[in-house]
């Protein structure tokens, strides 16, 4: 494959994984890459990114792609680097590969080898040394041995459960305390940090060597997770949650600004006759500028229903969050969660609050809206319009957010067309993607006939329909 | 001109400019110059962009043109206007014999013409560093007009024609990102982004301004501000907050970052209230009792001890 060749695979890559890169921007990059050299990778990464890359949510993407086709080094350890050539399991690597027909013992001596080191390298920060010992990890304890040809035979996952991450931390902690002084929390958060460095650095290893075996395209189709506004909610794991909410603000900022400017366009009001005319009298009659009466800004108010349930619950917070992030836009808003029994939650979201806090708060009033724990959207609609059916007026907007799996329970659908039937508009936010509507316990299809359904997988998504109902 | 010889050099001139430059900052500064494109910035406030620029200029000799961008900057503001004052003293200053169509070329000249930022940029014969801060603050339409500006380097003036750029400038954009940049613009630069530096870079960054500082009093005030940017405050603190820290203890002869010493000038970090309570529980909680139910959120081992 010649460079040109492997460039173009790259961009091609690229663009599959969603990043718009234009032949201008390729063009560009290719001028960089002549400009810079091939001699140092990290110099070609920043030119490649500078040239490529225009958003930096992007850039978790960009960096798994980059070194699936741009790797540091060849096979199990022939390394481009000299520091890592050092390593002595690159001598030894012919009985690693048959690591599983090894005893246990000398597996646990290996196990207890690599974290004393690893421990070591953490403690001095050196990039170099945890680069190779994540090599080496990947290498004595990430194999899958016994699967068929073809399926991937390597596992960030084994490579971590024999490391045990948690065990690391706690040693490193311990090390630490030298250099950073009696402080245990700082301790700790640094270890935690750091070992997270280093699974990330294991994972991009895993990813190498399976694209080694089947070609970077099959990895970056199968194992490359989206970026995190295209990442289901549903799919979400702990890290990228803390990610999503860093998002929230900024994407509210965002979004706060695009409806102030498209406010600000639309302000033209119709014609003032009166005042045109009089303007007029000083160009002699004719009305060369018009006055216009501005807009009353209209502001709704806004209800949102809220299935706190396991499964959509991650879902229902972040939308929670960022409609009130948005509460200038609207009059009032009022919340209510729900599992089968009904909770009102407007008093959780005071101004300038803090996302986690709200969040966590969120998560305790799943405990109040929940009886039985059983999801129950017929019951929890009969209830809003037993209790708080006045919260619904001519000027109100509704707004469901749930999978509309309802346990196989009523719908409670004549509810929920006097709810809409009560409120200006009514939307309702399905997480789940529009195949899986109506499919096993799913009412959602009948709920889609009484109100306007929209599939809201992701931040993205979200961001386009808040904007819409807003 | 060339701007910088390698990004070698490039990091090691911005440094001698007094601003430490990470390998990508380095590398994209000197493919910006290379490749003769602009460089758009975006990042967090406070974590250098304008001073990228300003240092860029510095270690190149070159005059820094500067741009402010706000909302309802437009034509006049940005690029030229004409001096009307002036060109009304002309007519009437003319004799009356004198023709019309003179008078009308007479009065559209270079002498009546006010260069606004981007015209003077481009119509400067001696290295020239333009910054165009906060982008995002602009109207969409402001963007088109910098759309000729950064692909040509040109600037039309219908009664005088093109003025194409003797020698281009070095062009930063920084941006804030409140508001997602046209496809277009993107298009056209170099993209960088900045973040807060690593704890190591920061010392330096910190030592270099405030020399005075003790060194492990600069190492304290480092990972106590790495422990602030983790907490998800509402502003996490800036490089310029901690050079302002680090100034404030040592007005006050501070020589420990102790709770104390903390309690008294978090003011001069965190600027808003609910963020300083935060970070007060997060210290003390801490330092107190490890496994405090409130940090559950936030990934750490069960048991510390």
């Amino acid at each position: 494959m010649t460079l040109l060749d492997r460039h173009l695979a790259f961009v091609r890559a690229l663009r599959t994984a969603g990043l718009p890169v234009s032949l201008a921007e390729d063009l560009d990059s290719v001028r960089a890459m002549t400009d810079l050299g091939l001699a140092d990778r990290e110099t070609l990464r920043a030119g490649l990114a500078a040239t490529l890359l225009k958003r930096e949510n992007h850039r978790p993407s960009f960096d798994a792609l980059f070194d699936l086709h741009y790797p540091a080094l060849l096979g199990s350890g022939v390394s481009l680097t000299p520091e890592v050539s050092t390593d002595p399991t690159s001598e030894d690597r012919g009985d690693a590969q048959t690591s599983s027909a090894t005893s246990a013992a000398e597996r646990e001596a290996r196990l207890a080898e690599l974290r004393g080191d690893l421990v070591e390298a953490m403690a001095s920060d050196d990039a170099a040394a945890l680069q190779a010992l994540a090599v080496r990890g990947v290498e004595q304890f990430g194999a899958m041995p016994g699967r068929g040809q073809g399926l991937s035979q390597w596992s960030s996952y084994n490579t971590m459960r024999a490391v045990s991450p948690d065990t690391l931390v706690l040693r490193l902690a311990r090390a630490l305390a030298a250099e950073q002084g009696e402080d245990p929390g700082l301790r700790t958060t640094t270890a935690t940090r750091r070992v997270d460095a280093w699974r990330r650095r294991v994972e991009t290893e895993v990813r190498r060597r399976i694209a080694e075996d089947k070609g970077a395209e099959h990895v970056a189709r199968t194992t490359l997770r989206p970026t995190i506004d295209q990442l289901a909610f549903t799919s979400a794991r702990r890290d990228d949650i803390a990610e999503m909410r860093r998002q929230i603000g900024p994407l509210a900022r965002r979004l706060a600004t695009r409806l102030a400017k498209e406010q600000h366009a639309r302000r033209r009001g119709p014609l003032d006759v009166r005042r045109t005319v009089r303007a007029s009298l000083a160009t002699g009659g004719v009305p060369i500028t018009t006055h216009h009466r501005p807009k009353r800004p209209h502001r709704s108010e806004l209800v949102v229903l809220c299935d706190v349930s396991g499964s959509v619950a991650n879902f229902a917070s972040f939308t929670l969050l960022l409609v009130y992030a948005l509460r200038e836009q609207f009059t009032k808003v009022r919340a209510f969660t729900f599992v089968d029994d009904l909770h009102e939650v407007t008093g959780e979201f005071t101004p300038g609050a803090d996302p986690e806090e709200v969040l966590t708060r969120l998560a305790d009033s799943a405990r109040h809206a929940s009886m039985w724990g059983r999801t129950d959207y017929g019951r929890a609609f009969g209830l809003f319009q037993e209790r708080h059916a006045d919260a619904l007026t001519p000027k109100s907007g509704l707004l469901v957010l749930g999978d509309g799996r309802s346990n196989y329970t009523d719908p409670g659908l004549h509810h929920l067309r006097q709810m809409t039937a009560a409120a200006r508009h009514a939307w309702w936010l399905n997480p789940e993607h529009t195949r899986q509507w109506g499919t096993g316990d799913s009412a959602a299809p009948e709920y889609a006939e009484v109100v306007a359904m929209a599939e809201c997988r992701n931040l993205a998504q979200l961001t386009e329909i808040v904007h819409d109902i807003v | 001109m060339t701007w910088f010889q390698s990004p070698a050099d490039a990091s090691e001139q911005l440094h001698e400019a007094a601003y430490l430059a990470d390998t990508s900052t380095a590398t994209t500064t000197y493919l910006a110059g290379a490749l003769e494109k602009p460089l758009l910035v975006e990042g967090p406030a406070g974590v250098g962009k304008t001073e990228l620029a300003k240092a860029i200029a510095r270690a190149n000799g070159a005059e820094l043109v500067r741009l402010q961008c706000y909302e309802g900057l437009d034509e006049a503001r940005a690029l030229y206007e004409w001096n009307y004052k002036k060109q009304l003293l002309r007519i009437q200053a003319t004799s009356s014999d004198q023709a019309w169509e003179e008078t009308h070329d007479d009065i559209f000249t270079d002498e009546f013409l006010l260069p606004r930022p981007l015209l003077t940029a481009i119509r400067r014969e001696q290295p020239t560093v333009l910054l165009i801060d906060e982008v995002d603050k602009t109207d969409i339409e402001v963007e088109g007009l910098l759309l000729e500006v950064l692909s040509d380097f040109q600037v039309t003036i219908p009664e005088m024609g093109t003025v194409t750029a003797v020698r281009r400038p070095f062009v930063v954009l920084t941006s804030n990102a409140t508001r997602e940049l046209s496809e277009a613009l993107k298009r056209r630069c170099l993209f960088l982004h900045l973040d807060y530096p690593d704890a190591v870079r920061e010392k330096e960054i910190v030592l270099s301004q405030v020399p005075d500082l003790d060194d492990t009093l600069a190492g304290q005030l480092v990972q106590m501000i790495a422990r602030l940017r983790e907490m998800e405050l509402k502003k996490a603190p800036s490089i310029a907050e901690s050079v302002d820290w680090a100034r404030t203890l040592i007005a006050l002869e501070v020589s420990d970052l102790d709770e104390k010493a903390v309690d008294a000038t978090l003011g001069v970090v965190l600027k808003h209230a609910s963020d300083q309570d935060k970070a007060l529980a997060a210290l003390r909680g801490d330092a107190n009792r490890p496994g405090r139910p409130g940090s559950a959120a936030r990934p750490r081992p069960r048991s510390v001890r």
